[in-house]
């Protein structure tokens, strides 16, 4: 069974400990500028979203690539960035409709979330269960509902 | 059902892998122009740079990738469209017939009409065959001069500052990228690389080239002094390949014209990428979108219809992106403005920052960046989204870098309003 990122923003406390954990993961640092997942905040941090990508079925990214650098892991079902191949072109960054490929002047490679080969660190760093890794199934048309759901129960509430 | 793809760049090469997943077992043929596997021209600068080899190029990597498919790749150059026949005229001599055909033939450089431009130093930056004879011509502190600073100039230009070669680039136009940049990105961007020693000379025209004796090269300026180069590196645009379509009855303007269906005026003739002038997502117009993601999408559709799942599109939104010694710009669709529209600009010169976004109405029609390398993307996806931002606008008339809680806030709403 594919697994996926399931985000549940009304949990997240932007404690940044997802960005810090992926950031080790992929660079060796605790830097959350180098972090492939983003926590944004909304009035004035009141409320917190993580976001990264969502291994998109479109893969717009993938499709643009102009040398073959972006591939989709079968087995996780990320599309992953084969640095050996990429050559900065950063056509992905701007095909990407939801902003999840970004350029790293530093490496002049571009970078996304690959799900860390099927074991993602943010979701084992989230203290909330706001990130959790869990059966695809779940996180299509359910977890919009979902999501959905209690967001109206809080519009309905406030 | 014989398909016939003529090009092998990423417009042709998608078509055929979509084809070939549509119907397996068809019969695909995929006509290259050139001595190579199919290849990515935008990879040809890192090959400049030599930050990859020439295999770093090719746009597939496994081998046996186009036989495990069906996809025969074949290498002629087509000559004549015989559409009563169902003809390919190859300059070989052969021929092929074909039930259903792509054009993807791409673009080809063009180059001013003036004296000198047939000289053997005088390259043009388009093939592999161009890129190799460019790395065999040039050696540290060569003068070498790039005529034409538009895109595919700015990114020859990277690599060639990467060869350690002493650069002047000549552009016609008041300023760099004129198609993707407006006046005040352009010259940002003509600053930063005067900044790294690269000489910049915009709204210059060449009028002619000779060869000395000692073998150097001489470009004469319209009101200026001349210039002395090594070899002189021509980026002064690109014109679809339509020349062989001539008398084949095929409707053609800049390029060949489509429908919304990638369809020709001729039955069972389709076309895609550089070549094909298809409907504009931002103009409703038709227009040549010689960019990459266009090839892209452009194939993929075209397949679709050839197949026979009739697919509109909806047309390519313009989109660059470049890397200017280290400046990283882009742009978007109505980024030079709206009919009617407005906008809102937050300008940072002294650190070569720049955005400027155009809205028609509550809609986010256009974009340009300076220094924007995070979450770029999110453009696009408020541009061909059309999403109306409501109050939103309003938090990116304040401060237009909020552009990606804007679009996070719009992604809430949307789904809210799906659910309810």
């Amino acid at each position: 069974m594919q697994k996926s990122l399931l985000i549940d923003p009304d949990k997240c406390t932007s404690c940044l400990q997802c960005e810090m954990a992926c950031s080790f993961e992929h660079e060796g640092v605790f830097n959350p500028a180098r972090s492939r997942i983003k926590i944004f905040e909304f009035e004035h941090g009141k409320r917190a979203v993580p976001y990264t990508c969502t291994q998109c079925a479109e893969a717009w990214c993938l499709h643009a690539c102009p040398v073959e650098a972006l591939v989709r892991n079968k087995t996780t079902g990320a599309v992953e960035v084969r640095d050996e191949i990429c050559v900065g072109c950063k056509v992905c960054t701007i095909a990407c409709p939801f902003g999840t490929v970004n350029y790293n002047p530093d490496s002049g490679k571009v970078i996304k979330c690959d799900l860390c080969g099927g074991d993602p660190q943010c979701a084992a760093a989230c203290p909330t269960e706001a990130i959790t890794y869990v059966d695809s199934a779940w996180t299509g048309y359910e977890r919009m509902q979902a999501w959905a759901v209690k967001t109206d129960t809080k519009a309905a509430t406030a | 059902m014989d398909y016939v793809i003529v090009g092998a760049g990423p417009a042709g090469v998608i078509a055929a892998e979509t084809l070939a997943g549509l119907e397996p077992g068809a019969d695909i043929t995929l006509v290259s122009g050139e001595p190579e596997p199919p290849y990515s021209r935008m990879a040809i600068p890192y090959l400049l740079a030599e930050d990859i080899a020439e295999e770093g190029t090719h746009l597939r990597h496994t081998a046996g990738h186009y036989d495990a498919r069906g996809i025969r790749v074949v290498h002629e150059r087509v000559a004549r469209l015989d559409p009563a026949a169902r003809t390919l005229a190859f300059e070989g001599g052969g021929s092929r017939t074909y039930g259903k055909l792509l054009l993807a033939t791409g673009a080809a450089p063009v180059r001013p009409p003036i004296p000198g431009m047939d000289l053997a130093k005088v390259k043009s930056c388009w093939t592999l065959a161009d890129a190799r004879q460019i790395i065999a011509g040039t050696k540290p502190g060569d003068r070498v001069v790039l005529m034409g600073a538009g895109f595919i100039g700015c990114i020859i230009l990277e690599a060639l500052v990467a060869r350690k070669v002493k650069l002047t680039v000549i552009e016609m136009a008041d300023r760099m990228v004129a198609r993707m940049m407006d006046k005040t990105g352009g010259d940002m961007i003509g600053d930063w690389c005067r900044g790294q020693g690269v000489d910049v000379m915009t709204a210059t025209r060449v009028t002619g080239i000779e060869e000395k004796v000692d073998g150097s090269l001489s470009l004469s300026l319209e009101g200026k002094e001349p210039v002395a180069a090594d070899l002189v590196v021509c980026a002064t645009g690109v014109r679809s390949n339509i020349g062989f379509l001539e008398g084949s009855g095929i409707d053609t303007g800049q390029g060949v014209l489509i429908d919304n269906y990638m369809a020709t005026n001729l039955p069972d003739i389709y076309a895609a990428g550089d070549v094909a002038q298809g409907l504009d997502f931002s103009t409703g117009g038709h227009d040549v979108h010689a960019i990459q993601p266009t090839a892209s999408e452009h194939g993929r559709v075209a397949a679709r219809n050839m197949a026979g799942h009739r697919t509109a599109y909806r047309g390519s939104l313009v989109m660059n992106t470049l890397n200017t010694l280290g400046l990283i710009s882009t742009s978007y669709g109505l980024w030079d403005g709206a009919e009617g529209g407005d906008e809102v600009v937050s300008l940072d010169r002294e650190n070569a920052r720049y955005l400027r976004l155009s809205f028609q109405g509550d809609v986010l029609v256009g974009a340009l960046a300076l220094g924007l390398t995070q979450h770029v993307g999110v453009l696009r996806g408020l541009i061909q989204t059309k999403v109306p931002l409501g109050k939103w606008k309003k938090v990116l008339q304040d401060d237009p870098h909020q552009i990606m809680t804007v679009y996070l806030a719009c992604v809430q709403d949307a789904t809210r309003r799906r659910a309810a």
